[in-house]
Parts: C-alpha cells; sequence; structure tokens
C-alpha cells in the first residue's frame, strides 16, 4: 500500500492523554521509524475529538478508519496490519449503540452525524503547535482579509449582521459590543479572552485553546485591528497547564511568523498577546473581576454602571470574549455574516459547543446548531443514560444555571428558550443525571461550591448563601422542616436582588429550578424521611424484594461488608446493622430486586 | 504558620526579579513562589512587598484569596480529587472518604510524614474520565474506592524504592 498523503492522527487532548494517550503516540511513531515502509506516514499528536469516554482515539487517513480505545499494545497490530497491509482490526472499530453496528469511519458514527463545527473545524484534525498545520486550513486568512480588505466599520457590520452572540453564558450581541468599545476614542484599548471556565463540569475552553489555539489567536487579532488595540490578555485557568503551554507556543510561533508583533504581515498594524495564569478563583470569570485579578488584585467585582468597554483593563476600553466567542471570529470574516446567519435560529444563529457529561453513554464535547433540540443532544449524540436508566434532569449553565427536567427534553438549545424555563446557556456546561441523582443533594453541592467561591463582598452573596447551605444540608440529613422550602425562595429573591455580580445574582438558580420542578423530592425528605435516589445516607436503607430475588448472590459478592446473606438461588437479605449503604448492591444486581428505603427500615429484614 | 528555616532566600529574590517591578505581575511571582516552596513563606511576602511597592497586607489578602495559592505547606505528592458536577454525580464523595481514611487526614491538609496532601478541586476538565483524580499531575480516570488504595500503594512503593 503506498499512500503518499497518509497520516496518522492520535487524539492527545486531556481526556486521551488521562488515558496514555501520549505513550500511543511515542510508540506509533518508534515502530514506524523501525518498519521498512516505502512512505513514511506522518503521525500527529492532536487536540480534542470530542468522544472522550472511548479515547484514545486514532485516526488514520485518508483511508478514513477510526480506531477507539487504544493502548500500546495494539500499536503492533495498527502498523502491521492497517499501515501495511491495509486490514481494518475489528476490535477497534467504533460501535454505534444507535446503528448497532460497528463503524469504520467515525463520521457516520451517530455522535458526529448531528454535528456540525464552527468552532472546533481544526481540532482534532491539526497538530495544535503546527502553525503550518494551520494555515495549510486557511488559517489567518480572514486576518489577511480584514488588514488588506476591510475596514474597522466593515469588520464590526460582518460580525454585527451575523448575530454572533457571546459563547461565554450571558449572549451579548458581539457586535455591538465591539462598535461601542470602538466609538471610544481613548487609548490604549484592550483585549481580553477569557480562558478561566470556572465551570464545573465544563471543558468547552479548554479543549479549544489545547486543540487549535491559532484560532483564538485570529480572532483577538481581527478585534485589535477592528477596534484599534494593540495589546491583548489571555487569562488562562491555573489548572488548564496543557492549554498555557500550547497557547504560548501558537503565540511565539505566530510572532515567528509575523502574524503578531510589530507590522502584522507588512500591513503597519501591531499588536502583542501576553498569557496571565488564574488564580483559581471562580469569580474571576466574572469580566470585572478578571480584569482586576490582570491588574495583579484581589479578583473582586464591581458594579457596572460603568462598562468595561468603556473603562475596562487599567480604567481603558476593553473588550472581553470568551475562548468560543473567538474561535468564531475567522469563520465568519471568511464566509461571511449570511453564512453564519443560515446556520442556527433567528436571534441564535451559528452553532453551540457543549460538554457532555454526568450520566450519559457517549461523554464528551459536541457542537451543534443553536435550537438543536435537548433530546437530540441527550439520546442522539449523547446515546442515552448508562445502563439505560431512567432519564431524571439535566443540569445547563453550571452553578447559575438551573436543572430541566424530562417534560422539557424537546426544548430548543439556545439562550432565549433557555432561559425561559428558568436555566441558562451558560459555557456550555450540560450535565445529564439519571434517577440515582438526588436533586436536593445537587442543589446542595452547588451552594457548597458557591459558598467557597464567593468573593465576600456583598452581605448577600457571602452570608446568604451560606444560609442556604445550611437549610439544605440539614434537609439531606432529614432535619429540616417544610416550611424550610418558602424560606429557601425567600433566601433566593434576595440575594439575586441586592447582589452585585453575576456569581450572587445567579446563585439561587439550581435551588429556584430544583423547587420548581422536584418539589416532591424536597418532601420526600423533610416529611418522608427518605432519598429515593439513594444519595442522602441518612435517609437511605437497602431491602431485597423476595417475589423479584433470584438468589444469585451478585449483591452479596460485591457488598464490602458481607452484610448480605442468603443461599443460592434464594431470596436474600439485607442485615441493616452492618450495611455502610455504598449501593453496591443496589447498582449491580441484575433483576432490580434491591430497593430503596426511607430511615426506617422495612421489616422485611 | 510553619516558617521553614531552611529556605534559601538567594533563589527567592532571583524568581522575584525574573519580573519587572510592576503591581501587575504580583500574581504571577505569587504563584512562581508557590511552585518553588509549595506554599508562600511569610518571609517571602516580605521581599515581594519591598519589591513590588506594595503593602504587606495586600500581598497577604491575594495569597488567601486564590486557590493556587497556600499559606501552609504541601506534602511531597499532593492528591487533587476532582469535585466537579461530572465527579460529584459519579461519586468522588466517596474517593474523598476513602482517602481521608487512609491516609488519616482531612481535606487541605497533609500527612505528618510530609509525604501526602489533599485537595479538593472543582474541574479538572477532564469529565469524561470521572470520577477523577489526579496525583503531581497525572491523571487518575474512572476511579473507584478500590483503585484509591492501590495509587497511594503504589507512592509509598515508590518511597521505599529511594
Amino acid at each position: 500500500m503506498n499512500n503518499s498523503n497518509r497520516k496518522i492522527l492520535v487524539c492527545c487532548g486531556t481526556g486521551c492523554l488521562a488515558n496514555n494517550s501520549f505513550e500511543v503516540y511515542t510508540k506509533l511513531k518508534e515502530k514506524l521509524k523501525d518498519t521498512k515502509i516505502a512512505v513514511q506516514p506522518l503521525v500527529k499528536a492532536t487536540g480534542c475529538n470530542g468522544l472522550c469516554e472511548k479515547g484514545p482515539v486514532v485516526k488514520i487517513l485518508p483511508d478514513d478508519i477510526s480506531y477507539f480505545k487504544v493502548s500500546t499494545k495494539d500499536v503492533d497490530a495498527i502498523v502491521e496490519k492497517t499501515i501495511l497491509n491495509g486490514e481494518i482490526i475489528d476490535k477497534l472499530l467504533y460501535y454505534d449503540t444507535n446503528e448497532k453496528k460497528k463503524l469504520i469511519s467515525h463520521k457516520d458514527a451517530t455522535f458526529y452525524k448531528h454535528q456540525q463545527k464552527i468552532s472546533l473545524r481544526n481540532i482534532g484534525e491539526v497538530d495544535p503547535l503546527l502553525i503550518e498545520d494551520y494555515l495549510e486550513r486557511d488559517g489567518y486568512k480572514a486576518l489577511r482579509k480584514v488588514l488588506f480588505e476591510m475596514t474597522s466599520e466593515e469588520i464590526i457590520d460582518v460580525i454585527e449582521a451575523s448575530g454572533l452572540r457571546g459563547r461565554g453564558g450571558a449572549g451579548f450581541p458581539t457586535g455591538s459590543k465591539w462598535r461601542t468599545c470602538y466609538k471610544y476614542n481613548n487609548f490604549p484599548k484592550y483585549i481580553v479572552c477569557n480562558g478561566d471556565e470556572g465551570d464545573p463540569g465544563a471543558f468547552m475552553d479548554r479543549s479549544i485553546m489545547e486543540g487549535d489555539p491559532n484560532t483564538v489567536i485570529e480572532g483577538m487579532i481581527i478585534c485589535g485591528y477592528a477596534i484599534k488595540s494593540h495589546k491583548g490578555y489571555l487569562y488562562i485557568r491555573d489548572e488548564y497547564e496543557l492549554a498555557r503551554k500550547n497557547m504560548q507556543i501558537a503565540i511565539d510561533n505566530a510572532k515567528k511568523h509575523g502574524y503578531l508583533g510589530e507590522n502584522i504581515i507588512g500591513s503597519n498594524f501591531d499588536f502583542d498577546l501576553e498569557i496571565v495564569r488564574g488564580g483559581g478563583a471562580f469569580v474571576c470569570g466574572e469580566s470585572s473581576a478578571l480584569m482586576a485579578s490582570i491588574e495583579g488584585n484581589v479578583g473582586e467585582p464591581r458594579a457596572k454602571y460603568i462598562r468595561s468597554v468603556e473603562k475596562g483593563l487599567w480604567n481603558q476600553p476593553t473588550i472581553l470574549n470568551n475562548v468560543e466567542t473567538w474561535a468564531n471570529i475567522p469563520p465568519i470574516i471568511s464566509n461571511g455574516a449570511k453564512w453564519f446567519k443560515s446556520i442556527g435560529i433567528e436571534n441564535n444563529s451559528g452553532t453551540k459547543v457543549f460538554s457532555l457529561v454526568g450520566k450519559v453513554k457517549n461523554t464528551g464535547l459536541v457542537e451543534v446548531p443553536m435550537g438543536t433540540k435537548l433530546r437530540e443532544l441527550v439520546f442522539d449524540i449523547g446515546g442515552g443514560i448508562i445502563k439505560d436508566r431512567p432519564f431524571k434532569a439535566i443540569q445547563t449553565g453550571g452553578p447559575s444555571g438551573g436543572c430541566i427536567p424530562k417534560e422539557h427534553l424537546d426544548i430548543s438549545l439556545d439562550f432565549d428558550s433557555l432561559s425561559n424555563i428558568g436555566s441558562m446557556m451558560g459555557s456550555g456546561g450540560v450535565i445529564v443525571m439519571d434517577d440515582t441523582t438526588c436533586m436536593v443533594e445537587l442543589a446542595r453541592y452547588y451552594m457548597e461550591f458557591l459558598s467557597e467561591e464567593s468573593c465576600g463582598k456583598c452581605t448577600t452573596c457571602r452570608e446568604g448563601i451560606k444560609i442556604m447551605l445550611e437549610i439544605l444540608t440539614n434537609i439531606t440529613k432529614g432535619e429540616g422542616e417544610l416550611e424550610d422550602i418558602e424560606l429557601l425562595l425567600d433566601l433566593s429573591e434576595t440575594i439575586s436582588n441586592a447582589s452585585l455580580c453575576g456569581l450572587g445574582k445567579t446563585a439561587p438558580n439550581p435551588v429556584i429550578t430544583t423547587i420548581k420542578y422536584f418539589k416532591d423530592e424536597y418532601i420526600d425528605h423533610i416529611v418522608n424521611q427518605k432519598c429515593n435516589a439513594g444519595i442522602c445516607k441518612k435517609l437511605t436503607s437497602y431491602y431485597i424484594e423476595e417475589e423479584i430475588c433470584i438468589g444469585c448472590g451478585l449483591c452479596a459478592k460485591k457488598c464490602p461488608t458481607n452484610a448480605i446473606t442468603g443461599i443460592k438461588k434464594e431470596p436474600h437479605i439485607i442485615n441493616a446493622d452492618i450495611c455502610v449503604k455504598c449501593g453496591a448492591c443496589f447498582t449491580n444486581c441484575p433483576t432490580g430486586a434491591v430497593k430503596i428505603g426511607g430511615v426506617v427500615v422495612e421489616s422485611k429484614n | 504558620m510553619k516558617i521553614d528555616s531552611s529556605i534559601d532566600y538567594n533563589e527567592t529574590i532571583k524568581i522575584i526579579r525574573k519580573y519587572p517591578n510592576e503591581k501587575k505581575f504580583t500574581l504571577a511571582i505569587l504563584q512562581d513562589i508557590q511552585k518553588e516552596y509549595g506554599f508562600i513563606p511569610k518571609e517571602v511576602m516580605t521581599k515581594i512587598s519591598d519589591y513590588l511597592n506594595i503593602p504587606l497586607s495586600d500581598i497577604y489578602s491575594m495569597s488567601t484569596f486564590y486557590k493556587a495559592l497556600s499559606l501552609k505547606e504541601k506534602g511531597k505528592y499532593i492528591i487533587k480529587v476532582c469535585n466537579g458536577t461530572a465527579c460529584h454525580i459519579r461519586g468522588s464523595n466517596s474517593l474523598i472518604e476513602e482517602l481521608t481514611d487512609i491516609l488519616n487526614i482531612a481535606p487541605e491538609e497533609t500527612t505528618e510524614d510530609g509525604l501526602f496532601s489533599i485537595e479538593i478541586v472543582n474541574c479538572l476538565g477532564a469529565c469524561a474520565l470521572a470520577p477523577v483524580m489526579m496525583v503531581n499531575g497525572k491523571y487518575y480516570g474512572s476511579m473507584t474506592k478500590e483503585k484509591v488504595k492501590t495509587v497511594i500503594d503504589e507512592y509509598r512503593g515508590l518511597e521505599h524504592e529511594q
């Protein structure tokens, strides 16, 4: 087989790296060196391919073969069978649960078929450290276009006409932000990229910075040229080491190739970028807090009666957008506003990247047109719920978002529809929950997170969230009272009205939505002293339903404390005195005979 | 605050001087110090305050505000347990319980022999592998209670070899 263009792409996004994909990459390179082939294939380490659950992912081009869950043990076979002889290794192929068959090309998988990639267009296809790869895929073409063919107004017109709304969460129209900033004749002006991504359960921005850093750089330079700024900052989260490393290398390479620095590609325009490491504070994702942090202060937000487009970083006009917004800029300039507007739905043009996580089969990074149905995201792309358990709810928008119950599964994923039902788009973290997630405990979890992350400036946020946490903790321990529900709602209103920044204003959302859609669960905890999900240990007991138990003994085998006894093929019994309520019997019972009870252990034992 | 008298302050000055004496580099300097010593020693705070001409109280408030910085000395192996939402609903709590049990310390504490520290972090961005933990930068995905013990034993084994 003589294929002069052959490439082997090894996914080296964080998900795959954590599963040893770099070892696979290194071993592939070594093995190929020792193998005498007429044309050596190019082996590249790429960014995230999306389907992190099935990583490490290896793609072979142009044959279009995708292998999943590849380990170093498979390297010999890949080289000897696939590369040398063109044979396909069946066991490494992707099994599509929707199609019920194995697939050779990843493109045929339901997971990828429903997606449309704009901001992720290069990720998984290019080596993020090679500017040449980016150039090969029309990189810096949009920059060339704006520098030599467009005026500031023309650029802003295109961005405005495209209808692009900020992908960081609030959905503010990007073009209008740029236009306001452009109007202020107060120099210097600054450009900021928010790469803090503090939302737990979200990794969209991380994947873009790791997998295609050049697109972020290009987007920022274009904005710099449009609003006449010469300096940009990337505020990147401290835990994101690979993102920082790849962004820095890309910045250095862009400088070497004349895309950053003085007289960018001979245009008389100067622009430079600098990375600032985040300090690990959730509130620093808020724009004014983020800017305070860049200036070398404690990351506290300020009241925004003067917007940062007028007085931002060091009181100068500043444009702050998040990573995904920046990644959308070059394709909009290259393909035009009309093209972008044709994707998505009215008032919500383009696509949105989601990190689909939780109790879903195909966990990963997903980009779909705005307006895609939630059901499609969870059941087609996501492949449904792990172990086919019942779907309970979905949480969007991180700690500031809300929980959406199954009645709303057909909702359109866009900024407006989500906020209409009390949730929000947020940066795009989507957490899928099944019947073994306790909604009261989840609300408690978010309050715990936010009480730790509140900067403490506003009393309502600092003290109010703490009190909500206390009340919720009591309910999960079975020490709640019915009046607590009203009290939680009262507190929610005060906190969101009287707090200064987005953190406090939206903090009560998880509590409000769980009460709105899952009030029964609160009542179960308070009145019936029972946690149906089996999460709140004090309100959980397990028992075996005699009629259903087939006596297979699997529960007893999995029990860490030997609390389960019984004769083979006869109903088993759980001894409540020894049971530590770990739930191993419940999750492993093949017939569903293990049931969850409340505080009072059923007399069946 | 525990102060280690063995700290070589010549090294500190070198780290600080890598940056121009402008306020905007305060966080970067503190992060480099944190990386070098595993915490922010009091003496170093004074030196940064002198160099940047910023009140010591400001340096102190930065050191206590940001999660990446710590006033307490950390162990040789820092175990970060992810408690992001994805990990939380896939059972990160049981990992935390098991770790505190095995190591006999609470989160944010260090074992007496100075080997291990437990930290709870909000998201490591590897949600597909939930629940996840990380030891000195190395990821351990799809963790279970049982695997926690194996990982700790692995690091204890490393110590015996040395």
